[in-house]
């Protein structure tokens, strides 16, 4: 059996008296895709949140690499080798794509790795070297999502949760933005993945947990999720 | 002639409100609050000096010459800087830290509250009498080229500002530190899933202000060395003018502010007619351009997130 990198357990969150995680329990082992899809406000980004330590649990245990993360302030958890890309890219505006890169590498000490990372991000993302003096805001939204996760990979993840990572692109960089995941995966990364795009998710994942209003319905293998006849009526479209 | 020593003069007040201004603003972008205390760290900062000086005085009363003078004039500024540094970190912990999060009028009065306690603390030390702190080894007399006649604090006072915000201006845009303050100033969440403390950087930023606030402190002293325990209030009411003015949460907004405000305010004075209508020409000017740009000069329009 692989390593287990990620366990949450019976995690429950609320937002005062809503309770918008009802004790959901997911792990994701090392070298894995694992998505998370359902509709929206079924509970995907509160999750990504919580174990990324932005919203605290009310009850419930999240386990990073053996170690209990559930009380680690957010900022902690970036070193121990969780990164978290969120909803919307929000990289920097007013900081220009290079100054974002090392934003990324803001925990790293070893200026010789903070390098070598730069020089692999900019040989990935070309666009982002050409445009390393511009400013983030002047970005399109693809070249912005890029820069986001070039950004965490300055981080030296060994863990890249993914908030919907291809939301308001074009279906030709919607394809680009999952062929990178991928890669991520080659290059040894560990992924979580929240996706509306449950189609695509579940191409790329070697497993999908189903959300629906807080609760895990489904899980699974995602080649076999994919053909389950309520999953393809329910989020596949099909 | 006038003309040059007036507009001389503002330039250099400009830079004292442009270094208070500079305070409000980076507090307001970073922690998104308004440090209505802030004008109150001027008047310890003047305070400070006051209590080490004399006691500088006494410690060297044997070797006393001007260079000594001077070399503890300035051991009297940094020592206010200093404390007026801790005491920053102390009140944005004590006062505003447990309010994060909270709404931001509880906020806001507690600011306030913070202003009253510090000016009655004030009172209470040193009486409301007012006490005059001449810092007398810095003053070197009137600077004269041909008509022009200008007091060398005026020029201390203006090339000193003008370092402190060159020197502020690259601190931001090339520290780690500087970078991680405009990345929190901008999106404190997303700030924080890059590894940036936020805390530590609210922290740095109060500490960065007041140590301004501090020194600006100074300069109003060699100006008119009289200090009360409401010194603070005007000076602070018009650097928060100068910071909404260039655009409150924009540095280079907060010193272009400042030092229009300066220049406007020396000007008005010059004027015999209008001079006693200075503070109320200032706020209007505030007024008309709120009217006509509501962000600031250099201030963005807030896109709000859903």
């Amino acid at each position: 059996m692989s390593e287990r990198l990620l366990e949450v357990t019976d995690l429950e969150v609320y937002y005062g008296v809503i309770k918008a995680l009802k004790g959901i329990s997911f792990h994701v082992d090392r070298g894995e895709i694992v998505s998370l899809i359902g509709a929206n406000g079924a509970g995907k980004t509160t999750t990504l949140h919580t174990i990324t330590g932005l919203i605290r649990p009310k009850h419930g245990t999240i386990l990073y690499k053996g170690a209990d993360i559930g009380h680690i302030p957010a900022h902690k958890i970036v070193s121990m080798g969780m990164v978290h890309v969120p909803e919307g890219r929000r990289v920097f505006q007013n900081l220009t794509v290079y100054e974002n890169l090392l934003m990324g590498a803001y925990s790293q000490k070893n200026k010789a790795e903070i390098a070598a990372n730069l020089e692999n991000v900019f040989k990935q993302f070309p666009r982002l070297e050409e445009r390393r003096r511009q400013l983030a805001g002047t970005l399109s939204g693809g070249e912005q999502q890029m820069l986001a996760m070039g950004r965490a990979l300055l981080a030296n993840p060994e863990l890249i949760v993914l908030d919907e990572p291809s939301m308001g692109l074009s279906p030709l960089l919607v394809s680009e933005i999952f062929e990178i995941i991928k890669s991520f995966r080659e290059a040894g990364k560990t992924v979580l993945l929240v996706e509306q795009n449950a189609k695509k998710a579940m191409s790329i994942s070697d497993r999908v947990y189903v959300l629906e209003t807080g609760s895990i319905t489904a899980d699974g293998a995602a080649s076999e999720l994919i053909n389950d006849e309520r999953i393809k009526k329910a989020y596949l479209g099909e | 002639m006038e003309f040059l020593t007036t507009f001389v003069n503002g330039l250099s007040l400009g830079g004292i409100y442009a270094m208070i201004a500079l305070g409000y603003t980076m507090v307001y972008g970073i922690a998104k609050m308004l440090n209505f205390a802030h004008g109150d760290i001027i008047m310890v900062g003047g305070y400070t000096v006051h209590t080490v000086l004399p006691f500088l005085a006494i410690l060297l009363s044997g070797v006393y010459n001007p260079t000594v003078a001077i070399i503890s004039s300035i051991i009297a500024i940094i020592a206010a800087m200093v404390f007026c540094m801790m005491l920053g970190i102390v009140v944005e912990k004590v006062a505003y830290k447990p309010l994060r999060g909270a709404s931001p009028l509880a906020v806001l009065i507690t600011a306030i509250g913070v202003s009253y306690l510090l000016q009655s603390l004030a009172q209470m030390i040193f009486g409301s009498a007012p006490k005059h702190v001449n810092i007398k080894a810095l003053d070197f007399g009137i600077l004269k080229i041909g008509g022009l006649a200008i007091g060398y604090n005026t020029i201390i006072t203006l090339v000193c500002s003008i370092l402190v915000m060159i020197a502020l201006s690259l601190f931001v845009k090339f520290s780690k530190t500087g970078r991680a303050m405009v990345a929190v100033s901008e999106d404190k969440g997303a700030a924080q899933l890059m590894g940036i403390n936020v805390n530590r950087i609210i922290m740095i930023t109060f500490a960065i202000g007041s140590a301004l606030a501090a020194l600006a402190s100074v300069f109003f002293l060699l100006k008119a060395p009289t200090m009360t325990p409401t010194f603070g209030s005007l000076p602070g009411i018009k650097a928060f003018t100068a910071a909404v003015i260039g655009g409150i949460g924009s540095i280079p907004g907060a010193m272009i502010g400042g030092i229009l405000l300066g220049v406007i305010e020396c000007f008005a004075q010059a004027v015999p007619a209008i001079s006693p209508y200075t503070d109320a020409i200032e706020f209007s000017i505030l007024i008309i351009l709120l009217l006509v740009k509501p962000s600031g000069l250099l201030g963005k329009m807030r896109r709000e997130k859903v």
